[in-house]
Parts: C-alpha cells; sequence; structure tokens
C-alpha cells in the first residue's frame, strides 16, 4: 500500500499494481454483496418462511422430519382463504385500518399546530416546550396503562376500540410533533414573511403558505403515527377484551387459536398479509423520516 | 385568555397598531398550542401521578374506590421472589440487547450505506422486523422456537448439532436468550437506520482524503467514521435500551412469564399483577420502577442528539 505514495512507477510494476487493485475492487464487490444478503435474509428471513408455511398443507407442516423450509407437498391457498372467511381477521384488520386514520387525523389536528408554534412563533418557552415534548415521548405505555385503564372505564369506554382513539394520540403526538418541528426548521422562513408582507395574517400565512409546503412532511407523519398505532400493543390488550373489537396487533396473537392449538398457517399468512404493505410504504417515506428525526433537535 | 397572551415583546408596539387577534403571534402560539398540552396533561401527566397515587392505595379492578394503604403495596411487591427475579431479568435483558443491537445495528448501517444494486429491495427487507407489528413478529417466532416443530432445531439435528430440540421456551436460560434473540432482531434495523444518519452525514472530502493517504476500510472506520458518528450511535443504543426496557410484548407473546414465572420482566409482571390479577396498587408499584431509569436515559438521549450540532 506504501507504493501508492511512490513516484511514476515502472511499466510492468503499474500494471501489477493495476491488477491488484482491480482484483480487491472485485473482491469487495463480492463481500458488498454477500454482506447485503445476508442482512436480507437475517431481517427478512422469518417472514420468507412464513409465507412458505402459510400456504403449506397440514400434512407438511406437521411432521416434524419434513424440511420447514421448503414445500414437501404441493402448497394450498385453503389456510389464508380461511383466514378471511372464517376467523374475525377481518375485523382486526378494519379495526386497525379506521382507528389509524382516526388517530392520524387527531394527530394532524393537534401536532401541526403545537409545531408551528414551537418552531415558529419565538417564544420564550419553545425551547423548553420543544424538550418537554420529546420527554413526554419517551414516557413508556407501560407505565401508564394501569392507571389509563382506570380512565377507560371512568369514561366508560372499556371494552370498545373507541378507547384505543382516545388513547392512542398519547403516542402518536409527541413523536409527531417532535418530527414536524424538524420539517418546519428546514423551511425557509422568507416564504410566510413573505406572505404576510403581501398582505396576509400570521393564520393566512400558516394556512396558505406553510401547510400546503409542509405537506410532504405531513404526509411522513401520517404513515409514521399510522404504524405506531398499528404495533400497539399493551393498551389494546388492557382496554378491550371482545373478539369484534380488537385489533390486529391483540386480535391474531389471542384470537387464531382453538384450544391452545395455534392456526399456524392461518397466522403466518396475516403476519406477512399486514408485515408487508406497512414496511413497503413506510420504506418510501424512510429518508423524510431520518431528516425529521435529527433536524427537531437542531436549534433553528 | 386573550389577554393573558398579549404579546409582551419589543414588537408590542406594532402589535397593538393590528387589531386582528390572527396576527398576534403571542395569541396564535398559545391557541396552537393549548390543545396538545391540554390534551397531553389530561392522558399522559395525570395519568402518570395516579399511577404513583395508585401505589399507595388499595385500588383494585373489583373495588375501584380509593383507600390510603401507605407502604403496604411496596411491602407485598418486595416480599415475592417473582419481582426480584423479573427486575434481574429487566436487567440482563436491557444490557444485553443494547450491546448487541448497537454492534448489528452498526454493522447493518455499513451494509445499508454502500453502493450495490437492488438497495432499496435490501433496505425493504431490513426494516421489516421493526415495522411489523411487534406482536404479529413474536408470534411467528413461537412456531420458530416450537417445542416439536422449530425449523430452528430442524437444522441443528441435521447438521447434528443436537440430538433432541432444544426445547426454547421450556428452559429458563433458552427463553431468557430467545427473548433477548426476539428483542435484537426487532431493533437492530431502528439501530441501523440512526447510525446511517450519521454516516451519511459525515462530508464525503474526509473519506477521500483518508483514502488518498492510504488509510484502508478499517483504519477509516474506527478513526473517523465510529468517532463522527459517535453521538447517534449512542442515541441508537438509548432508544435500544429503551425499548426493550419498557417491553411487555415480547415476554407477554413469546413466554408469558413461563416457565414458571422465570422470564417475567418489569412491565409483564405489573401487566399480570395489574390487570390479569387485577390488583392495581401493586401493578402501579411494580411499573414505577421503571421510570428513573427511563428518565436518566432521556436525558442521556437529549445530550447526544445536542452534541451532534457540532458535527
Amino acid at each position: 500500500m506504501a507504493t501508492v505514495t511512490s513516484a511514476v512507477p515502472e511499466p510492468e510494476a503499474a500494471e501489477r499494481l493495476r491488477r491488484y487493485y482491480a482484483r480487491r475492487h472485485v473482491y469487495g464487490r463480492i463481500g458488498v454483496y454477500g454482506a447485503a444478503i445476508f442482512a436480507a435474509l437475517a431481517c427478512a428471513g422469518p417472514f420468507v418462511w412464513s409465507t412458505i408455511t402459510g400456504t403449506k398443507l397440514n400434512a407438511d407442516l406437521y411432521d416434524a422430519q419434513n424440511n420447514p423450509f421448503f414445500y414437501n407437498q404441493p402448497p394450498t391457498l385453503d389456510h389464508v382463504a380461511y383466514l378471511f372467511t372464517s376467523t374475525a381477521f377481518p375485523t382486526f384488520a378494519w379495526n386497525t385500518l379506521w382507528v389509524g386514520l382516526v388517530v392520524v387525523v387527531i394527530t394532524l389536528v393537534l401536532g401541526v399546530p403545537a409545531a408551528y408554534s414551537i418552531a415558529r412563533l419565538n417564544r420564550p418557552w419553545s425551547g423548553p416546550m420543544g424538550i418537554a415534548i420529546f420527554f413526554v415521548y419517551l414516557v413508556p405505555p407501560s407505565l401508564l396503562f394501569l392507571s389509563l385503564s382506570r380512565i377507560v372505564v371512568w369514561l366508560g369506554l372499556q371494552d370498545s376500540t373507541w378507547s384505543l382513539v382516545v388513547i392512542y394520540p398519547t403516542i402518536t403526538v409527541p413523536v409527531s410533533t417532535w418530527l414536524l418541528i424538524g420539517f418546519l426548521k428546514a423551511l425557509p422562513r422568507d416564504i410566510e414573511e413573505q406572505a404576510m408582507v403581501d398582505g396576509y395574517s400570521r393564520m393566512g400565512a400558516f394556512l396558505r403558505t406553510v401547510v400546503p409546503l409542509l405537506f410532504p412532511g405531513i404526509v411522513a407523519v401520517v404513515v409514521f403515527a399510522f404504524t405506531l398505532t398499528a404495533s400497539e400493543f399493551i393498551y389494546a390488550l388492557s382496554f378491550v377484551s371482545p373478539t369484534s373489537e380488537k385489533v390486529v396487533s391483540t386480535g391474531i396473537p389471542t384470537e387464531l387459536i382453538r384450544g391452545d392449538v395455534f392456526f399456524w398457517q392461518s397466522l403466518q399468512a396475516s403476519n406477512v398479509l399486514i408485515a408487508v404493505p406497512i414496511a413497503f410504504v413506510f420504506n418510501l417515506f424512510l429518508a423524510r423520516f431520518i431528516s425529521g428525526f435529527t433536524m427537531g433537535a437542531v436549534k433553528g | 385568555m386573550a389577554e393573558a397572551a398579549i404579546d409582551e415583546s419589543p414588537r408590542t408596539a406594532r402589535a397593538i397598531a393590528r387589531t386582528r387577534l390572527a396576527d398576534r403571534d403571542g395569541f396564535l402560539a398559545w391557541i396552537f398550542l393549548v390543545p396538545t398540552v391540554v390534551y397531553v396533561i389530561a392522558l399522559v401527566a395525570v395519568p402518570f401521578f395516579l399511577a404513583i397515587a395508585f401505589a399507595f392505595s388499595d385500588v383494585t379492578s373489583g373495588d375501584p374506590s380509593y383507600d390510603w394503604a401507605g407502604l403496604t403495596n411496596f411491602r407485598r411487591v418486595f416480599n415475592d421472589a417473582v419481582f426480584w427475579q423479573s427486575l434481574q431479568n429487566t436487567f440482563v435483558f436491557t444490557i444485553v440487547s443494547m450491546l448487541l443491537i448497537v454492534v448489528l445495528g452498526k454493522v447493518l448501517a455499513n451494509i445499508l450505506v454502500a453502493d450495490f444494486r437492488g438497495k432499496w429491495i435490501v433496505r425493504f427487507l431490513a426494516l421489516l422486523p421493526w415495522t411489523t407489528p411487534v406482536a404479529l413478529s413474536t408470534v411467528t417466532w413461537l412456531w420458530l422456537l416450537h417445542s416439536i416443530y422449530s425449523p430452528i432445531d430442524w437444522v441443528l439435528r441435521n447438521l447434528g448439532l443436537i440430538g433432541d430440540n432444544v426445547y426454547w421456551l421450556g428452559r429458563p436460560t433458552t427463553a431468557m436468550i430467545s427473548i433477548i434473540a426476539v428483542h435484537v432482531w426487532r431493533l437492530v434495523p431502528l439501530a441501523a437506520v440512526i447510525i446511517m444518519v450519521g454516516i451519511l452525514s459525515i462530508p464525503n472530502d474526509i473519506n477521500e482524503a483518508a483514502r488518498i493517504d492510504g488509510a484502508g476500510f478499517w483504519r477509516r472506520m474506527f478513526e473517523i467514521t465510529i468517532p463522527l458518528t459517535s453521538p447517534l450511535i449512542a442515541v441508537s443504543a438509548l432508544f435500544g435500551a429503551i425499548f426493550t426496557f419498557t417491553d411487555i410484548a415480547v415476554v407477554q407473546v413469546l413466554t408469558g412469564g413461563k416457565p414458571g414465572n422465570s422470564t417475567h420482566v418489569l412491565a409483564s409482571w405489573s401487566y399480570i399483577r395489574g390487570i390479569g390479577g387485577g390488583d392495581i396498587g401493586q401493578g402501579a408499584v411494580i411499573a414505577l420502577f421503571l421510570f428513573p431509569l427511563l428518565l436518566a436515559a432521556a436525558v442521556l438521549i437529549l445530550r447526544a442528539v445536542r452534541r451532534m450540532e457540532t458535527i
């Protein structure tokens, strides 16, 4: 390697060096692709395997000698059909969907103005308030679920999916506000100042210039907040027990079971059906989450 | 409300000239923030203090009337061996998971920022464990660790490494290893994404300059990348710790504390006592033990994030 710094090398030495670097480049590429494939398998292997298992015949699955990573008998979609026709899975999926959407709306209605207030309106308490929001984000459900379960009872919402609509924004609002503060700090101030010079009030400038420019960030927050509500477990487990009111994250582990035997294939299929769309949409916005999280921390 | 919030900054003279409320920053700042603050106080701050109050009460789900019970709950919790076991488990889970999450997260982050074809699909696959609802992915692992049909055991059997199945979830040690493995698998992508932010923010010319000076991959890794991304590595470590520390889903779904209450953590034991057994007071005492450590972690995260600005 020290040769790199030497003066012009002899022709054959140069050729040797060129080969050496070409070889090293090829090995480097092989290494990179090998590592990438290994990482993908380590992370997504269980999902690939779930897909195979979800379409296996009973006789194929319940034989400890059969290769668990491949079909030993023809695949079947019966268990996937069973999931949709004979279990409460469609109910769970629907509950997760509408709870998620309502929570997202509540989150935006609360979070966007709050973030604007903290990021832009320059009150003396803006800084501490931003930090307070961050701390609220770190208060975990496992600390609050007992007292919230009593509050849900007082509100008369126990065993109703509406309890989740009321409580889930405690998870989504702080983190979304934090993200939105980051996105807002990335927007140039001149734009709304120009709008105000042009005669809009502060409120008008907010609604007509800031909100439209913030739209990409808002979409990212929608995805993030929805993912959080879909993943939530402990509140859903503590507040809601009737089958018809459950969401995916509690319904699937507790209801797709007869006696103490899980409907394994249906269960694995449902896992893939839920996981893939969420990860797909999430991946589209990955870069934006990253910029949001870091920008929120930078004093603007 | 409006009067109390009138702008008192030097711009007051100008603000008074305008009569429309919509133009008063001070008023708007409050109006925009108040709904969120009220909501957070009502459903985060109040429950938090309620949890403290419950810890000193005899409230149960059957008899929700509040009676002061002093330290009775604390005594009963401390006299229970399961509590000490779950406290110990919580620490073991958190520390072991955190170390593994950071190391593997760093490795995964390096892979994800490398330049290769099909990067999008690899990122998508690598994110799956984190974006999937935790209860669902954990149920998948239930079967991967099944006593009879475990594919992991099948591989080990066919490699001749084990004679009989390991029975992962049936023995305390292997059950704990399983829980840690699932936590690590689930949180490594999050750590990788956080560390990726750091790697991508290093200006390219630093690495180029080092490369021209003859620094190899490992040299650049340990003398440029790791020092420059250390604040974000710290953030990913602390997030990993917090999410493991407070998580209940993995333990609840994977083992439910079994075999024989040996794998409970504070959160799951609090759930068993508070919701399962209906003894809200005891559950609250157990959950409160999460708080001091969370506060410490939050302060550390904030300091690490602040330090990032200087890069």
